[in-house]
């Protein structure tokens, strides 16, 4: 060592001897606890190498003395939450849905079931609770464009709303204004006409002049007295609710533009179980028929 | 600093024609690639390497246009060195001003958000906010400190002549290409190493001169050993060449497009991904790190380091064992197990090495605890030591399969990298900013003393809301994440889990403000005392090197 060694006045150590821009160093030693710490965990890994799979061989690797795997560990886990769900499984297959709500423990286990899937599937749209948004139906009240019968939800899910589906619900409202079907005038006068359906219009001229255009263009689908149709899933325009608003200016845009909101198909990626706990589940959310 | 040596003469006029060409040539280069490009980004993308080169070439000219400049006479070469500190000062307060609009916007998903300007998505800002802190910040902290750092222990001006303005400026470019990509949508999708080919390749230049001009600083030294500061910063220099060239190796669509092939695939890349990115946790973020704490915090004390034995051993068992903890960043994902395994082992015994520099950080202190009292930038080095020793405690034990179970994939692990990066890596760079600018424009002492409180204590209180938010969100979400309901199924939605998460994400936005605050106050400070200025201040203790000045 240098012979520039010093005795550090402040702690009494002696320095290394040596110097950079005024900064030297202390000799003390390592603290123990430190180094005993360090040796007590590199012991612990070598015992974990040991027991578990750790080093890479040729065509193989160190299996450890305990034979744990991870994969054969997932497949277990998988088995035991299977095991954990009991029979429910088999059951929410095999019986009916009316079978399934009538039996209390089945709708227990349905509901269970199909909460957990909603919220992992169907809440995006729908919202967390099934409350819906703009462009997306409320499930929680008794309007339903396709119908709320547990064997109508049950469908609908499974085949979704003008989806990829080959049996998808299907329809499609025409674009009366922008594919020129109607002048804007005529689209305004209509609006009226949809508004008097619920007494909300204040020009009665304009919906005289509309009767006839709805009678000619909308009527096929929504019905002559303007109540819909769930086999096209044609909305009711007589009531209060409204999907994509029920407000003058929304009307014509609807009428110029149409809408064409599309579902998903579930059927391909949910099991039978899933989505017959999902039908039960949304029947019971306030709406169900 | 007198004549510290006399063998060399600084760059001729033979720097200007030398650099002169090979600038004009990069520029032709660069219009021509813009005119063929394939794609309007990479087209974007050669204009601006163009105008990248014409600056160059109009600082060379109008610095060498003269003679040499008085700057290349000096003992030290300290123009590089402040040029540094303001680019540091300047990107740490646009990175955490980007941070704190990423916070908001998770809290707030509309903030600044339009459909219209892509770039304005979330996505595109997020790796905007962690490379402008982690590379555009802390790399110009430690160009800056380290050229500092090693003439001074060295006793030698900075080895190359003109070549560390060129890693300067080249660095700088970097940062623009790599900004501007991100904002442009051009990614290579690898966190914290998105930028393209064409970005990846001109680092690696920038970052060969860089090595060039620190060895050949440490070969001519007149000091006859290398201080422990500099054996950090070569370990973090040479380690990121070999962690960017690796990580980085791809196959170019077109050499006039950005787009690029990687040469891994599948758990390979994902492994050589997280070789990467933990190491360069390991080694930009800890391994330069520590070496500006061991010259700055021993400088500011006034104090030898404590032990010379530890540092050698917690250095090498640093460097050895961090390079092998990138697996656990993959638990429980395609990778073997067996790699798991070891990462998570050498994790574990990655503490006390890491460790050991916190204890010789704190220890240094003996004799001088009674200055954090009066020295707020003492202090604030000292205190970014002790997040230190946190989070490289925190580390190991998130690195344990069964907590990493809970903690991977939730906010847990974003508080982790804060409690680093805003306390650890911010406190220290703080410290050494507020060291080096009265040292390198020759102030006696900062602007003002209060000031700096004002910092510490604004931004303390912003890191703690910052990571208490996160440990309790991310301890949350991991828990909902696994809650089952009698019946055997999840009982949270993934949105429920995000509805939850809201309050916590408004506390962190709130403490990312705070610490974005005390910077521009740090900045106000570091302004005016590089201009000179001192406010008069009762009361406020004369600290470290600031001897009360009589003005």
């Amino acid at each position: 060592m240098s012979p520039k060694r010093e005795k550090d006045a402040i702690t009494g150590v002696e320095t290394t001897g040596h110097e950079w821009d005024g900064i030297s160093e202390l000799d003390n030693p390592l603290p123990r606890w430190w180094l005993w710490i360090f040796y007590g965990c590199v012991v612990w890994s070598i015992g974990y190498w040991v027991v578990m799979p750790a080093w890479p061989l040729l065509t193989d690797y160190t299996r450890g003395i305990w034979g744990h795997s991870q994969r054969q560990q997932v497949v277990a886990d998988l088995d035991a939450l299977k095991a954990s769900r009991g029979a429910i499984g088999e059951k929410l297959t095999s019986m009916t849905l009316e079978q399934i709500e009538a039996d209390p423990t089945a709708q227990q286990a349905a509901l269970a079931w199909g909460k957990s899937a909603f919220g992992d599937n169907c809440a995006t749209c729908h919202g967390a609770g099934g409350g819906g948004a703009k462009g997306y139906p409320n499930l929680n009240d008794d309007v339903w464009l396709w119908g709320g019968s547990l064997e109508d939800i049950r469908h609908t899910i499974t085949v979704g709303v003008r989806s990829t589906s080959e049996e998808t619900r299907q329809s499609q409202m025409p674009a009366f204004g922008r594919d020129g079907i109607l002048e804007p005038a005529q689209i305004r006068d209509l609006s009226e006409y949809v508004l008097n359906l619920s007494g909300r219009s204040t020009d009665p001229e304009a919906v005289g002049r509309a009767t006839q255009l709805f009678a000619d263009n909308c009527s096929t689908c929504h019905g002559a007295d303007g109540k819909g149709n769930r086999a096209f899933g044609a909305p009711n325009l007589t009531d209060a609710d409204w999907l994509y608003g029920g407000d003058k200016q929304t009307i014509i845009e609807t009428i110029t533009k149409a809408r064409s909101g599309v579902m998903p198909t579930w059927g391909g990626r949910l099991d039978a179980p899933t989505i017959n706990a999902l039908a039960v589940y949304v029947h019971s959310l306030g709406g169900g028929e | 600093m007198t004549h510290l040596h006399s063998g060399e003469r600084p760059a001729t006029p033979g720097v200007l024609i030398g650099g002169g060409i090979a600038l004009s040539l990069a520029i032709m280069g660069s219009i021509v690639a813009a005119r063929y490009a394939h794609d309007s980004g990479f087209a974007a993308h050669a204009w601006i390497f163009a105008a990248g080169f014409l600056a160059g070439l109009v600082w060379l000219v109008r610095r060498y246009a003269n003679g040499i400049p008085a700057d290349d006479l000096t003992p030290y070469a300290d123009g590089v060195v402040r040029a540094g500190v303001i680019a540091s000062v300047f990107w740490g307060i646009a990175g955490f001003l980007v941070g704190l609009i990423i916070a908001l916007q998770l809290s707030f998903p509309n903030f600044l958000y339009f459909p219209d300007l892509p770039f304005t998505n979330f996505g595109r800002l997020r790796p905007l906010h962690t490379s402008a802190v982690i590379f555009a910040f802390g790399g110009n902290v430690l160009i800056a400190t380290s050229f500092y750092v090693v003439q001074r222990t060295s006793k030698a001006r900075l080895f190359g002549g003109i070549l560390p303005w060129f890693v300067f400026g080249g660095y700088q470019l970097f940062i623009v290409i790599a900004a501007t990509g991100y904002l442009m949508g051009i990614t290579q999708s690898k966190e914290y190493a998105e930028p393209e080919w064409y970005a990846d390749l001109w680092l690696t230049i920038v970052w060969v001169c860089y090595l060039l001009v620190f060895v050949g600083t440490l070969w001519k030294r007149k000091e006859p050993h290398i201080y422990v500061a500099n054996w950090f910063y070569l370990a973090f220099i040479v380690t990121i060449a070999m962690l960017h060239i690796v990580n980085n190796l791809a196959v170019p669509v077109s050499f006039l497009g950005s787009k690029s092939v990687q040469l891994f695939g599948g758990v390979q890349d994902a492994l050589t991904q997280w070789w990467y990115g933990h190491n360069a946790v390991g080694f930009f973020l800890t391994a330069g790190f520590l070496a500006i704490m061991y010259y700055f915090i021993p400088k500011r004390a006034e104090r030898p380091v404590y032990s010379y034995r530890l540092s050698i051993v917690h250095f090498w068992s640093l460097i050895f064992i961090y390079i092998w903890a990138g697996p656990h960043h993959l638990h429980y994902t395609a990778l073997p197990e067996w790699a798991q395994t070891l990462g998570m082992t050498f994790s574990v015994m990655l503490w006390m090495p890491s460790w050991g520099g916190m204890i010789n950080g704190l220890m240094t202190l003996s004799g001088a605890w009674d200055k954090l009292r009066t020295d707020p930038v003492l202090r604030m080095l000292v205190v970014s030591v002790a997040f230190y020793g946190m989070s490289t405690f925190e580390g190991p034990v998130m690195s344990v399969k069964a907590v990493n179970a809970l903690s991977h994939y939730t906010d847990w692990t974003i508080g982790h990298v804060h409690s680093g990066a805003l306390g650890w890596v911010g406190y220290v760079s703080f410290g050494a900013l507020y060291c080096l600018v009265p040292w390198l424009w020759g102030r006696k002492q900062l602007y003002s003393l209060k000031l700096v409180e004002w910092h510490f204590w604004i931004s303390t209180v912003g890191i703690l809301f910052y990571i208490t938010s996160m440990w309790i969100s991310g301890i949350m979400q991991g828990l909902m994440w696994r809650a089952y309901n009698d019946f055997g199924f999840l009982s949270y939605s993934f949105v429920e889990t995000v509805e939850a998460m809201h309050p916590y994400y408004i506390i962190r936005a709130l403490g990312g403000a705070l610490f974005l605050i005390g910077a521009l106050i740090m900045a106000y400070n570091l302004w005016r005392t590089a201009r000179g200025d001192v406010k008069s201040e009762a009361g406020a203790g004369s600290a470290g090197l600031a001897p009360a000045a009589a003005e």
